[in-house]
């Protein structure tokens, strides 16, 4: 093992987290900042020969490599939890930028009472209406503490979208871009729901409405609605990456090395104090002593490098959440809607039936779910092939006369719902399975739970309300949610496993990330969450890394 | 190992293009058949998998199907290639039977699954197309004609860069442009009416060779 020269900070992790708490830090003060990235630099301009469906968005070519490293999973604590072989689910990044470089740009914040989720529902409707064996928990910050971070993180991405809507929470400054403009699609969706009294907005988004220049004095052009962009880089720069917005000014400041291809095996602690870490890098093995450790390596990463070097407590692991997705519905047009158009934050927004913005004590449930009208561009592999009910094939000559004709002339609802933890949601290391280095693998358990099934019903009658609001032809609703799989694509927004909280003995990290147990440790990202709001959880990552840093000691 | 020459035989006429992409010779019959040469599979294999796809996606009055597209030749590649060999999945023993939640838990790579899978259609190339549905209707709820399938739909509407879609056929025929630069100026116009433009391939886009994944890393 080959020594380093000691540094100020160690940040573990490349992405949008890890780029910003470096680039807030250097701001700071002269400390001499080390990122270790486990992926490859990246060359954005190259990203214009990544426009391929095939490579990018089905064999993963931006992502981790799942042959390296996955995790297991099982549904309870009775089976033997598996290899997840081929990701499906969820989509961890690599690389620099992480995940930020092929993500849609939706950046929401989270509803005011998401804060405060446990405190909220037992004043309002008590203590009996949190299902059983779930683990609701408050953050230990409020919306209003939080909003000027927001705010901050809004202009530094140069959000673009429209205030006022009345479903979220209260903003102390504009959008620093109007919104996208909308598809046909949206605005049919968006007819229909003003028809039914209800509030489409457009959904705030990191691809730029038009070009912006951040405070930083980054400038980015407006996004071009290419249509590949979940999965992708953007040719452009349209879409904020930490390539294009954050990495231009750590590239000037001589006091930051991003390293590549450091794969971080271990924190180093003695007596209860972080002393550096343990990197390979081309087969070798490095340690980089540090001052202070910075964990942003993503929630699960997050979570795996602390079991792994020993580091936490009893609450390490806990609260894991994804998010139900699947109420949605299949609307089939008269109309062409030209869907290879768009761009993955150019859909609207309901936000009606989200958290508590309805009154919950006549439903058996709690919190809720958002609905949208993605039009992210209908890459054909993926979504051609879709025929109305009423045709049976899915192969030959009768399928493929209905689905040619319906392929421009289909579109589907979608939905983000919330998940509360529950105890037998969790993360340890898995007994039997190891990465390419032999390290134990991280095992997710994970199901679905009563009231998920009950918002995914909900929200799946108020998509079927607003389908036949539509001009369609006949539409066809999602099945009804069952057991988690690690098959179809959810999201990549799992959260907990190091959740933050204003108490030592129910949380892993304080409310400004830092660990209780190991002081000169943070971790940063949606792994300090206590559960997962509807909403995507990116800019309430950069908000939460901005408060982190703000609150930095100077020693 | 060095492998004897297979190829795929068509009927003379047409179908050169993507073929020529390879770079690799193309062998004319007398009577004006080509052969194309084949990575993976033997001429037997491919000729009951050019059967099979172009009853998938059959070429009729709605328009071109597998055939003209190139599909056998796109899951050649793909097989001779590291997906084939299972490069873009975690491989690690012990291989268990799992829940359906859990995935795919087979050892078998893409390779071994044609390769065995193949064999129990062996004859169906010489079949009439209404028994060649009758076997593929007897296996269209297995695991084998889901991923045929699939690769079907890769090979029509992939990039014409992977050895499918030939000459952005299926993107031609479906209405899908291929990645264009820019929609800014019509992504809110043409509201309810079709707007279509060429279908073209990133190459032709960029006016540059592109290299697809598989040929970096064989
Ligand atoms: C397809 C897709 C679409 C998405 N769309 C949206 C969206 O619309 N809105 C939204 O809010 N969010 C979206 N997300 C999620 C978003 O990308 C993440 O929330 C965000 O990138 C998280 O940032 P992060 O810094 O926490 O983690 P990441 O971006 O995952 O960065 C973590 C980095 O740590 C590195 N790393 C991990 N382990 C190690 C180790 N042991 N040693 C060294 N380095 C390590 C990884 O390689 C990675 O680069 C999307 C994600 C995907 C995949
Ligand atoms: S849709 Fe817009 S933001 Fe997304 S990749 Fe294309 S140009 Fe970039």
């Amino acid at each position: 093992m080959t020594n380093l020269a000691a540094v100020d900070v160690v940040i573990i992790g490349g992405g949008w987290s890890g780029m910003l708490m470096a680039k807030e830090l250097a701001a700071k003060s002269s400390s001499r900042i080390v990122v270790l990235e486990r992926g490859k630099p990246r060359n954005p301009k190259e990203y214009i020969e990544g426009m391929d469906e095939l490579d990018y968005a089905l064999r993963y070519r931006m992502m981790q490599d799942v042959a390296k490293e996955t995790v297991t999973f099982r549904n309870e604590v009775k089976q033997k939890a598996l290899p997840i072989r081929q990701f499906g689910s969820f989509l961890p990044g690599d690389g620099v930028g992480g995940a930020g470089e092929h993500w849609n740009g939706m950046t929401p914040r989270f509803l005011p009472d998401v804060f405060e989720m446990h405190k909220t529902t037992v004043e309002k409707y008590g203590k009996k209406r949190l299902p059983a064996g779930s683990t609701v928990q408050d953050w230990g910050i409020t919306y209003k503490e939080i909003e000027p971070y927001y705010l901050k993180a809004e202009q530094l991405l140069g959000i673009s979208g429209l205030a006022g809507n009345p479903m979220t929470g209260p903003r102390s400054g504009p959008f620093p871009t109007p919104p996208l403009k909308q598809t046909y699609f949206g605005k049919l969706f968006t007819d229909a729901s003003l028809a039914l009294g209800y509030h489409p907005y457009p959904a705030p988004s990191a691809n730029l409405s038009q070009s912006y220049r951040n405070p930083d004095g980054v400038i980015r052009p407006a996004c071009q609605y290419c249509g590949f962009c979940e999965r992708f880089g953007c040719m452009v720069g349209a879409k904020a990456q930490p390539t294009n917005t954050l990495l231009p000014v750590l590239q000037k400041r001589s006091n930051v090395t991003i390293t590549t291809s450091a794969q971080v095996r271990r924190i180093v602690t003695k007596d209860g104090v972080a002393t550096g870490v343990v990197y390979v890098s081309n087969g070798k093995e490095f340690f980089q002593p540090a001052a202070r450790v910075v964990l942003a390596s993503w929630t699960l990463n997050n979570t795996r490098l602390l079991l792994l070097s020993g580091i936490g407590n009893a609450n390490t692991g806990r609260n894991l959440t994804h998010q139900v997705m699947g109420a949605g519905a299949t609307l089939f047009f008269d109309r062409p809607l030209n869907r290879y158009m768009g761009s993955g934050s150019s859909n609207m927004t309901v936000s009606d039936f989200d958290g508590d913005n309805f009154d919950h004590s006549q439903v058996d449930f709690i919190r809720g779910a958002y609905i949208s009208s993605p039009a992210y561009g209908a890459r054909p592999i993926a979504n051609f092939g879709a025929v109305p009910g009423d045709v049976k094939a899915t192969w030959g000559s009768e399928w493929k006369k209905a689905a040619v004709a319906a392929y421009d002339r289909t579109a589907r609802l979608g939905s983000s719902g919330e998940h509360i933890p529950y105890s037998s949601n969790f993360m340890d290391l898995d007994p039997t399975y190891t990465d390419i280095l032999g390290d134990p693998l991280l095992r997710l358990t994970l199901d679905w739970n009563e009231n998920e099934m009950k918002i995914h019903n909900f929200i799946s009658s108020k998509i079927e309300t607003i389908a036949k609001r539509m001009p369609v032809k006949s539409y066809t609703m999602s099945p009804a949610l069952k057991r988690y799989d690690v098959m179809s694509y959810k999201s990549t927004h799992l959260q907990g496993g190091t959740i933050m909280g204003s108490d030592p003995s129910s949380s892993v990290v304080d409310p400004r990330g830092r660990h209780w147990q190991v002081r000169n440790l943070w971790v940063l990202g949606a792994s300090t969450f206590p559960q997962n709001p509807s909403g995507n959880p990116t800019l309430t990552v950069l908000a939460q890394t901005l408060m982190a840093a703000s609150a930095w000691p100077d020693r | 190992m060095v492998r004897r020459r297979h190829f795929l035989k068509l009927p003379p006429g047409g179908a050169l293009l993507v073929y020529s992409l390879d770079g690799e010779p193309l062998l004319q019959t007398p009577a004006g058949e080509v052969q194309v040469p084949l990575r993976f599979f033997t001429s037997d294999e491919a000729a009951i998998v050019e059967a099979a796809v172009s009853r998938i996606f059959p070429s009729d009055d709605t328009g071109p199907g597998a055939k003209e597209c190139g599909v056998t030749l796109y899951i050649d590649r793909q097989l001779a290639g590291p997906y084939g060999r299972d490069r873009y999945r975690y491989t690690k023993e012990p291989f268990e039977a799992g829940s359906a939640e859990q995935g795919y838990q087979g050892k078998s790579t893409p390779r071994e699954i044609y390769r065995t899978n193949l064999k129990s259609l062996a004859g169906l190339a010489s079949l009439s197309e209404a028994e060649q549905d009758n076997r593929l209707r007897a296996i269209e709820n297995t695991a084998f004609f889901r991923l045929l399938r699939q690769h079907t739909l890769e090979g029509m509407f992939c990039d014409p860069m992977h050895g499918g879609n030939r000459d952005c056929l299926g993107w031609q025929l479906i209405g899908f442009p291929g990645p264009y630069m820019s929609w800014a100026n019509d992504i809110d116009r043409h509201y309810g009416e079709t707007h279509r433009v060429k279908s073209q391939s990133i190459s032709q886009i960029l006016n540059r060779k592109v290299v697809p994944w598989e040929e970096l890393e064989p």
